[in-house]
Parts: C-alpha cells; structure tokens; sequence
C-alpha cells in the first residue's frame, strides 16, 4: 500500500521525467545518423603502427574536400562518416588516411547509404511506431472491454476505457523517456539514431505494457471477486492490494531481463550498445510506469471523480 | 504423477537429441549450419535502383525478373558462395521504386563486386535528330528507339572481310527484329548510334531496312576488348539501367568480434538469469532454469532449421527473449505462492498457479506478438531476423513455460507428503510460508 499512499509523489516523478524527455527532444532534437540521412560511414583500422587521432584530422581536412566527421573507436581503429561517398571517392579518403603511404589502413567496414533510402526508411518507421501504438492501444481497449462492473457504486467510478487510457500513457511515457535520454546523450556524446533505434524503440512497446497489463488484469479480478462476495471496500483499497500481489511478478520479471540486457550492455560489444541502451532505459522505465504511474493514475482519477460526484 | 514423470523423461531426451541436433550439424557440408548474416560473416551487401520508368508498366515486373536472372549468372560466374540476389518492390512507401538487393558473403572489396555486377553492358541504340549537328560533331541530340541490349538474342566476334578489324555481331531476338526492321525502315539514311553504358561505342548510318535482326558494330576495337563486350553481352546485357543506391562492407575480423562479444554476452546473461532464479525461487526456480535452457536449446535448433539469418541484432535479440521468457514461469511462481499462502496443497498451488496465470501470459504476450510483427514487416534484412528471433521467443517461452515447467514441478517426488523441506523449497524470496 506503500505506493498508493504516497501515489502524487510518485506522479510528479514521471511527469518530471516526462517534462525532461520533451524538453530534451524539442531542444536537443535527433540526430539522425546515416541510415536515415544518407551518407557514408568508413571504418578503418591499422595493423602495424596507429598514427594519432590529430594526423589524420589535419591529413582529411587539407585533402578531402566533402565535409566528415573523424572519431577514434579503441586503439587501432577509425570511423569516418562523411556525406554519401561513391567507390572511387571511397578510394581516395583511404589513400589519405594512408598519410603518403606510411600507414596501411584496412577498411573495416563501409556503409554506403543513398538519400532515397534514409527517406524511405524514416517514413517507415514513422509509420512503424504508428501502427504499433494503434494496435496496442485497440488490444489494450479490447482486453479491458469488461472491467467496468456494475457492482458497489464506491468502488465502480471508472469505466473500461479509462483503463486503456491509462495503459497508453504509460505506454507514451515509456517510449518518450528512452527517446529523451537519447536525445540528451546525442547532444553529449553525439550518439545518432540508427535502425536499431527504432527496433529497439518498438520492442520497448511490445514489452513494457505487459506489466500494465498483469496489474490492471488482477485489479479487474479483484474486482470481480469482491463483486461476488459482495465485499465493500475503497477502490483504493482494491487497487493498492492488487499492485502489493503484482509487485513481486513485475519487479522480477524486469529485473532479469535487465540482467540480461546489462550483459549485453558490458559485454555484447559496441556494435549494439546504444541498442541496448535504449532498451534498458524502456525497461526501466516500463517497469515504474506500471508500478508507480499507472494504478496511482487511476487512484486519481477516481479521487476527481468522487469529489464530484 | 507416474505420468508426469514420464513425460518429464520423455522432454529431458528430447532436449539431449535437439542439443546433439545442433552440434552435429555445426560443420561446412551440413545445411543446418547456422546462416549468419553480412554483419557477422564480412561481406558486402548492395542495393541498386533499377531505372523502370521508361518501361510500361505491364512489362516491369519481367524485366526486374530478367534483371535478377542475368545478375545472379553474373556474380556466380565469378564464384561467390551463398550469394542473395533478391527483387525489392518499394510498395506503398518506397513509391514505385524497384530495387535490386545483392548479397555476397566473404566478398570485402567492394570495388571489384562492383565491377562484377555492373560492368555487364548496357547496350541502347538511339536515333540521332536530323538537325542536330548543324553546329558540332558533339553536339548531336538523341532519340530513343526502345531497342536495347534487352532484345538480343546473341552476340559473336567476327572480323571485317577488308580491313580485318575485329567486329561485334549481334542477332536480335523476335521482338527485336521486328523492331530493328521498323527503324531501318522508317529511318534510312539517318545516323543510328549504338551506344554502351551511356557512351557512343559507333555512329553507323542505316542503308536500309534490315529484316533478318542482324547488327554488327565496327567499333574501332582490339581484338580483346571486342571479344570481352561480346562475352559481357552474351552473359546478359542488362534488361533495364540500374544505379547503386547504397552499400554496406563489413570486414571479416570485425564480425567475428561481433559474434564472439555475442555470445559471450548470452552465457553470462543466461547464467546470471539462472542464477536469480534459483537464489529467489529455490526448487521452482531450479525448475525454470531447466525450462529456460531447454527453451534456449529449441530456439537455436529453430533458427538452424528455418532457417533463420543470424545478425548482430538478432542474437541481442535472442539474449534478449531468455530475459523476458522467465515472466511466464515468474506469473506461475508467484501465483503459485498465493495459493500455498491461502492454505493450499502443493499439487494443488501447481495447478490452481497455472491456471490462473494463464490469462495474464497470454495478454501480456500478445502486445509482445504484435510489435515483433510490425518490426518484421518494418525491417530490412537486418531487422527481419531481429523481429523473427523475438516472435518466435514469445510463442516457444510460452510453451516452455505452460508445457516444460509444468510437468517437471509436478513430477517430482513425495509432493503429496507435504514435508516442511518441500514447503521451504517452494516458497521464494525472503518470504515463508507459514504451516498451514
């Protein structure tokens, strides 16, 4: 009952969250990197002898004339993002990066990406993330079709749509807080959105409800069973028991598969850690929402509803 | 209970056979072989716009099937294993784009791929306008005839009878003929160009209308070069212009990296999921990370023989799914508990616990269910594997959960003597359950 005694302290947490997020994403916006964009990206590595991170600088900016970005990644290896880079031109920033021969730069990887296809890919994720959010909110609105019994005129304020619309702002909140802490490390340490960004950004949509959804099922069988016994109690009663059974299931159920994915954080390697990151934030933040947003919203809803009633 | 046990044997077999499945087919020549994508294996990956909008629209489709036809003969002309060469059609959002997507495994050095797929000609003839070069020999303005290298039927070598300089004979096929006849018979007495690749190979003036589909160029050629646009014809000159749009490289050593850093990351994951488990959960616990292996063992032999692309992402999101396939087993446990809480006897929690679990497994899964299908059709080849790996992950957790998980908790033994053992090896967490 702990959270739903103090249920506006935790509201005001989220929505200072939220506030963070929106603020981060209107000022610091996106920085949408090649995949979206277009544009090249080079990485090269050196096997013997790594020149420094100045010479090749100095090397790009006096003989490429196309704009880049230069950045090391570990010690022997380089990546160069740059605008969208044909074969030949590929060639020449190579031979730069050679210094006149006195390195043997080998291409580690080359990404090559037109600007129809970063369009493309950008109104496809759009639409993406629409669909998805559409379909969850229509089973959410399905699933809880039935919540609403005409039991004890207490405990029955809210009708089954305000479940689902509870459901979806969580589910809004747990999608903006991962996006606004990427914004913030994009401006900081100038991460770019990637495909795996909008993966990771509709897993985290597919996954987080699912807490939501296991607390609002056992508010609604609650309810149901006391309907039948025809118990009375508060409706903040029922609520604050239903979340004190569910804790234990949420908790866990996020907490190993943050296990798993601080593993892939530390361990999978760089190619997918801005992925994981993105998913860890969404987990942790689905797994708040559900505990200390959504039924504490529904707490105060029906508190509005009381009153005026 | 009897049958339980059974079972519970029957299922760890079964698990031993799917583990000696995938170790035995872990080799070159099996084709279970786990199929790793370009990011894992080093490759190179390209996409072409194919240039359709000359065609009409009910000869597209063919022409972007030929197209893939005379590419697939050019790139295993030149040995590359396993390669991809798929049609893309844009579709709704891609407009009416058509894309060519080729994939060649172990192939890093992009430059000569490229020469691979796009040296093969592109043969066009185009009418020059009548008073076009009134100014300059260059500045001559053209008109499309539609006849193009994709009307041939065959090119061969052959050598003038006078001068003895090497020529490029071409025979058109029906269509072709047909159309070449037209033209030389609307247009005697004008220059009609060949050109290759967008450049003016000859400038022959047309005598006459030619009926029998035979061409030659006199290009002013060397024996090798004449012999090669000859080889690079017949092998297909290209049905419609194609442009890269994109590529991707990936170095071998890079890959390997990415593969070991993966699954390094899914046996400690899977450790440490294991070892929660057991700690929170005692003898259920145990149980679940039995269930969990044995779902792990069931996804990578699905992936063999689907087959499924493994990719960076898609083992993330395979380590992933290990994560979130506990909650099914987490709902029972706790369920479970409830009913142990509420006095009631172990078999009985077990049932009661699974029963009542089952509503919020299949709800909160099929949220689950329906993004990976969103991302499956969002995704590029990358991301396909990624949304396939996660869907596959909900239904296979949820059958290990409500199938494996089940019958082993309900085979083990003296369940029925209720010792104050089994009681504590059932309760979880720091909790205790009272005797009733």
């Amino acid at each position: 009952m702990f959270i739903i005694k103090h249920y506006k302290i935790f509201l005001l947490i989220s929505a200072t969250a939220v506030g963070f997020s929106l603020f981060s994403l209107f000022y610091f916006g996106l920085n949408f990197g090649i995949d979206f964009k277009g544009g090249s990206l080079l990485e090269v590595r050196y096997e013997e002898g790594v020149p420094s991170f100045e010479e090749l600088r100095v090397a790009l900016e006096t003989n490429q004339s196309e704009e880049f970005n230069l950045r090391a990644s570990g010690d022997k290896n380089f990546l160069i993002r740059s605008s969208f880079l044909t074969e030949e031109k590929k060639a020449d920033v190579l031979e730069i990066l050679s210094l006149d021969g006195r390195f043997k730069p080998i291409e580690e990887r080359f990404n090559s990406v037109g600007p129809v296809i970063g369009e493309e890919l950008k109104s496809k994720a759009w639409i993406a993330i629409s669909v998805t959010l559409v379909a969850t909110i229509l089973f959410i609105a399905f699933a809880f079709r039935t919540v609403s019994l005409p039991a004890g005129r207490q405990a029955n304020l809210i009708s089954s749509w305000i479940y689902s619309l509870v459901a979806i702002l969580a589910l809004i909140h747990d999608i903006l807080i991962p996006a606004g802490l990427f914004s913030f490390l994009s401006f900081l340490l100038g991460l770019e959105v990637d495909a795996l960004f909008i993966m990771a950004l509709l897993t985290i949509l597919g996954y987080s409800i699912n807490d939501t959804i296991v607390i609002f099922d056992r508010v609604r069988e609650n309810l149901k069973s006391n309907q039948e016994t025809g118990k009375r109690e508060s409706f903040e009663i029922t609520v604050g028991e239903s979340l004190d059974q569910t804790f234990v299931r949420s908790f866990n159920t996020s907490f190993t598969v943050l296990l798993v994915l601080l593993t892939l954080f530390f361990l999978g390697g760089e190619s997918i850690q801005n992925f994981t990151l993105v998913l860890i934030a969404g987990t942790i933040a689905g797994a708040y929402s559900s505990l200390f947003l959504a039924c504490p919203a529904l707490i105060l809803i029906n508190n509005r509803k009381a009153k005026k009633t | 209970m009897l049958k339980y046990r059974i079972s519970s044997i029957i299922l760890i077999v079964s698990a031993v056979v799917i583990l000696i499945f995938i170790q035995k087919t872990e080799n070159q020549e099996s084709r279970f072989s786990f199929k790793f994508g370009l990011d894992l294996e080093g490759g190179s990956h390209l996409v072409y716009e194919a240039l359709t909008s000359n065609l009409p629209d009910g000869e597209i489709s063919g022409a972007m099937s030929s197209l893939r036809e005379v590419i697939e003969r050019r790139v295993n002309i030149f040995g590359v294993s396993e390669p991809i060469v798929q049609v893309e059609r844009g579709g709704v959002i891609g407009g009416e784009s058509n894309r060519l997507i080729v994939e060649l495994p172990g192939v890093t050095d992009l430059k000569e791929a490229i020469r691979m797929i796009g040296r093969t000609p592109l043969l066009e003839f185009k009418l020059v306008l009548e008073d076009s070069n009134a100014t300059s020999s260059d500045g001559f303005i053209f008109e499309d005839t539609g006849l193009t290298g994709r009307l041939l039927e065959k090119s061969t070598l052959g050598f003038d009878n006078v001068t003895g300089t090497p020529l490029v004979l071409l025979s058109f096929n029906g269509e072709g003929r047909k159309l070449f006849s037209e033209i030389t018979q609307k247009n005697t007495g004008r220059i009609l160009a060949i050109f290759l690749d967008g450049e003016v190979l000859s400038t022959p003036v047309i005598r006459e209308e030619i009926r029998d589909g035979n061409a030659q160029i006199s290009g002013n050629f060397k024996a090798e070069e004449a012999r090669q646009l000859v080889r690079d014809l017949n092998f297909g000159a290209l049905p419609v212009p194609i442009e890269l749009i994109s590529t991707q490289t990936i170095g071998p050593s890079l890959g390997e990296k990415i593969l070991d850093e993966g699954v390094k990351a899914g046996i400690f994951g899977l450790i440490l999921v294991v070892v929660f488990l057991v700690l929170w959960y005692r003898l259920p616990g145990l149980v679940a990370s039995l269930a969990l292996v044995i779902y792990g063992l069931i996804m990578l032999a699905l992936f063999k023989l689907i087959p499924v692309t493994l990719t960076a992402a898609g083992i993330a999101g395979f380590i992933l799914s290990m994560g979130m396939a506990v909650d099914a087993n987490v709902l029972i446990f706790e369920r479970m508990k409830e009913e142990l809480r509420s006095g009631k006897l172990l078999r009985e929690a077990i049932n009661v616990g699974f029963k009542r679990a089952w509503f919020s497994i299949r709800d909160s899964n099929i949220t689950g269910l329906l993004s990976a299908v969103i991302l499956f059709w969002f995704g590029t080849s990358l991301i396909k594997g990624f949304a396939l790996i996660l869907g596959l992950g909900i239904l296979v957790s949820m059958f290990s959960a409500l199938t494996l998980t089940r019958t082993f908790l309900l085979s083990i033994p003296s369940l029925e003597k209720e010792s104050r053992i089994l009681r504590f090896l059932f309760s979880s967490g720091v909790s205790r359950i009272s005797e009733k």
